[in-house]
């Protein structure tokens, strides 16, 4: 902050605090002693004014606010930003910084000794998959749900089906380091007419009914094969390396209606998983990882 | 109605603004209504034109701007020429707000539900609305103040002082607040960004309820108690202090909105301390509309107006006391984000604003109307009991649900990981969500109750008894 503005707050926040003890203390040596049932000679549509003074209490109050604000203000950085920022040195940065390496001394040993196992070695394990959990119900619930469920653009994370592979190391480093799904947007490409008859085509791959004749679903498979097959594959099943979904499985992330999945098409899609390794680090990653792997239907994935 | 401008006030803006106070009240707080019934089942969110998100912020600017705005407008226009002895400067302008004011109103329920929001808190309205409510705004202090010029009394009465004070810095804090850049029609950016657009917010949210219901209101107090009470005020002097205190600090006390976020600590700490010595000149008007009342306390028992604004003054001061402790940054670290908040919110907006400008009203509407008194005091007893018991309802469910939110936030295992998932604390909000509904199912019955008193008082009105009613004396 440069020295104009420093002192800008420093002298408003003083003018400021000046201007009412001047109100204060002047109206407090002019003001009567006691009590009254004169008036101070106004009268306005009947209503009159008495010449009470203020209650002495009241002032006590107003005073004793100011005061404590004064001591505030010397301890802690306020009145004179930059140059003068409070006795006891406090900063918010500081104190983040002391709770976390507090929280670090405490904490870490424990995560430690989970970060050391595999996570396939902590499967077994029920207290660290209920850290895992705990972890997962205040970062990841919000968007995958308590139950991990899923919901319309977030993927569900209990059954068989792995957008980025399900394995152990896939599921970590999709924690670790987020991941970016995006489908192009086809619209432009396939005209209103082709973008029809690809959503037909990959519907009806899901053995969804699908109103459309034989030249449409040809010519939806044709165009599949010529514009999507590059990331879905020829056999629509996917792969893992784009996080392209398999089109076969009647499991669909953004719908599965005519609509929805033309709009898909249309328009694209750009999911987004954030990377927590900065946000979590990567001993917890570890753990609610191991926690997510505990959900997946390992026996189906594998398949 | 009246050409006698020289002999009559305008009454007739008077009138409008009180009727449309109450349908507003009404509108704003049955919407109020929807939405406390939408967190208690989540179904009532009817996509895309109701669903809480949109409808939120067209309670709030209805009850606010609205109801409170219509409060003031009646009240203000009413006041300012008894005290000043004088006729509103100009009825064109004077009709001129209360036609600008209601088409704001109405084109806020429009794009609200539309989805069309400049997404600051209080100051969702798109940029042209805001253009209209600069313009409205400036009208209605030139009419204001241009009364005040007129006044026949040498001296300016305090409550035109807090009318004054408000009506300035509203149009300041919405002119700087608004600072946008429009892209469409109905789209614009704010000019600021970053910790500078959340400093301004919260500079223009907080002094939204500095001025616009705090200072606006201590107003209608310093007119209607002393009138209703037929007693002198008790302090001039405390008048004096308590209202440069009270426009000189509350000014400093935004920030407090903002503790522990990306706003530079020295902001915070500023905003903290100012908060705190905001008590004093807060209580200031308590105690002299409290005090105004002593020696009149045997009238509580037989007038139920005197009721609604003694309680209105409780409420005043409670929620004057809790906004100052909820500053402090230690205990703003349990309250901040939970319902708390709302219900503190609360405790002033329906016990402090809502409850003084009912009982402005009904001293106000039989005067203007050329009625003895209201249709039936009984009724306005049980708008009062009605009242009271849904606030106390309202504040206490929030209150609990706020403490106990904010303890299971905080809440860490032997492991270091939180206790509790954010969702567990929504499900143990449930019955706090249950009470909150009834408290202000009770308010809004009280409205529909006044809404029945108010119209059999205008109904029985006779036009030539309204127009002597405006004579100047």
């Amino acid at each position: 902050m440069s020295d104009f503005w420093s002192a800008w707050v420093l002298v408003l926040t003083l003018g400021c605090l000046a201007f009412i003890s001047f109100v204060l203390f002047s109206t407090w040596k002019v003001q009567r002693k006691k009590a009254t049932e004169e008036t101070v000679g106004h009268e306005f549509d009947g209503i009159t004014e008495y010449d009470n003074p203020m209650p002495m209490w009241w002032i006590g109050l107003f005073l004793g606010t100011m005061i404590f604000s004064a001591v505030y203000l010397v301890l802690y950085p306020g009145i004179w930003p930059g140059k003068f920022d409070g006795i006891l040195g406090w900063t918010s940065r500081g104190e983040l910084k002391a709770d976390q390496e507090k929280h670090a001394r405490q904490y870490q040993p424990l995560f430690d000794q989970y970060a050391a196992k595999s996570i396939e070695e902590l499967q077994s394990n029920p207290k660290a998959l209920s850290m895992g959990k705990r972890i997962f119900l205040n970062n990841c619930a919000l968007c995958h749900g308590s139950d991990a469920g899923g919901t319309f653009g977030f993927p569900q994370l209990n059954d068989h089906d792995w957008l980025w592979g399900g394995s152990a190391a896939d599921i970590e480093a999709t924690v670790l380091n987020g991941r970016n799904g995006q489908m192009p947007a086809w619209g432009p490409v396939l005209g209103e007419k082709g973008v029809r008859n690809v959503a037909s085509y990959v519907r009806d791959l899901s053995g969804l009914t699908v109103n459309a004749s034989e030249e449409d679903l040809a010519a939806g498979k044709a165009a599949y094969a010529t514009t999507c097959a590059v990331c879905h594959g020829a056999d629509a099943s996917g792969n893992k390396l784009f996080g392209a979904p398999n089109l076969t499985d009647n499991i669909w992330l953004y719908g599965n209606s005519q609509t929805q999945v033309e709009y898909t098409i249309r328009k694209g899609r750009n999911g987004v998983m954030p990377a927590w390794k900065d946000i979590l680090g990567p001993q917890k990653v570890h753990l609610v990882s191991a926690y997510v792997y505990s959900l997946s239907d390992k026996d189906k994935a594998t398949q | 109605m009246s050409n006698a401008t020289d002999t009559h006030y305008n009454y007739k803006v008077v009138r409008q603004f009180a009727v449309m106070t109450v349908i507003w009240g009404i509108v704003g707080m049955t919407v109020g209504l929807l939405i406390a019934a939408q967190l208690v089942w989540p179904e009532l969110n009817f996509e895309p034109y109701l669903t809480f998100g949109r409808l939120r912020p067209l309670h709030t600017n209805a009850v606010i701007f609205a109801f409170g705005g219509s409060a003031l407008f009646a009240t203000s226009y009413y006041v300012v020429q008894r005290t000043c002895q004088a006729r509103l400067l100009s009825d064109t302008l004077a009709a001129f707000t209360f036609w600008g004011w209601n088409l704001v109103i109405v084109l806020a329920a429009i794009t609200l539900p539309l989805g069309m929001t400049s997404s600051k808190e209080y100051a969702e309205l798109e940029w042209p609305i805001d253009i209209l409510i600069a313009v409205v705004w400036v009208t209605y202090a030139i009419v204001f103040f241009g009364t005040i010029m007129k006044r026949k009394t040498s001296h300016i009465y305090v409550a035109n002082w807090f009318y004054g004070a408000f009506i300035v810095t509203v149009a300041v804090l919405h002119i700087v607040n608004n600072m946008e850049i429009p892209v469409t029609l109905f789209k614009s950016y704010s000019a600021y960004s970053g910790a500078m657009d959340a400093t301004i917010q919260w500079w223009y949210g907080h002094n939204a309820v500095g001025f616009f219901l705090t200072a606006g209101f201590l107003g209608i107090m310093y007119y209607f108690v002393p009138k209703q009470a037929e007693r002198p005020v008790y302090s001039y002097r405390l008048s004096i202090v308590h209202f440069w205190a009270l426009v000189a600090i509350y000014i400093w006390a935004g920030p407090h909105h903002l503790h522990y976020t990306a706003l530079p600590d020295w902001a915070q700490s500023l905003g903290m301390v100012m908060s705190l010595i905001l008590l004093a000149p807060s209580w200031g008007g308590m105690i002299n509309g409290v005090m105004t009342l002593s020696g009149a306390w045997h009238k509580l028992r037989t007038d139920p107006i005197l009721r609604f604004l003694v309680v209105s003054l409780s409420f005043y001061g409670m929620s004057t006391f809790e906004g100052p402790m909820m500053a402090i940054k230690t205990v703003n670290a349990l309250s901040h984000y939970t319902d708390w908040t709302i219900g503190h919110v609360h405790s002033g907006a329906l016990g402090w604003v809502a409850m003084v400008s009912i009982g402005a009203l009904y001293h106000l509407i039989p005067k203007v109307f050329g009625r003895d008194g209201m249709y039936s005091t009984s009724l306005i007893n049980t708008h009062f009991w009605l009242a009271t018991i849904g606030t106390v309802l309202y504040i206490v469910a929030l209150w609990v649900n706020g403490i106990t939110q904010g303890l299971m936030w905080q809440a860490v295992n032997v492991d270091g990981t939180l206790q509790y998932s954010f969702i567990e604390s929504v499900e143990a909000s449930m019955p706090g969500y249950v009470v909150r509904l009834i408290g202000g199912g009770f308010f809004v019955i009280g409205m529909f109750v006044m809404l029945y008193n108010v119209w059999q008082t205008i109904r029985a009105s006779e036009p030539e008894k309204s127009e002597a009613a405006a004579a100047m004396a």
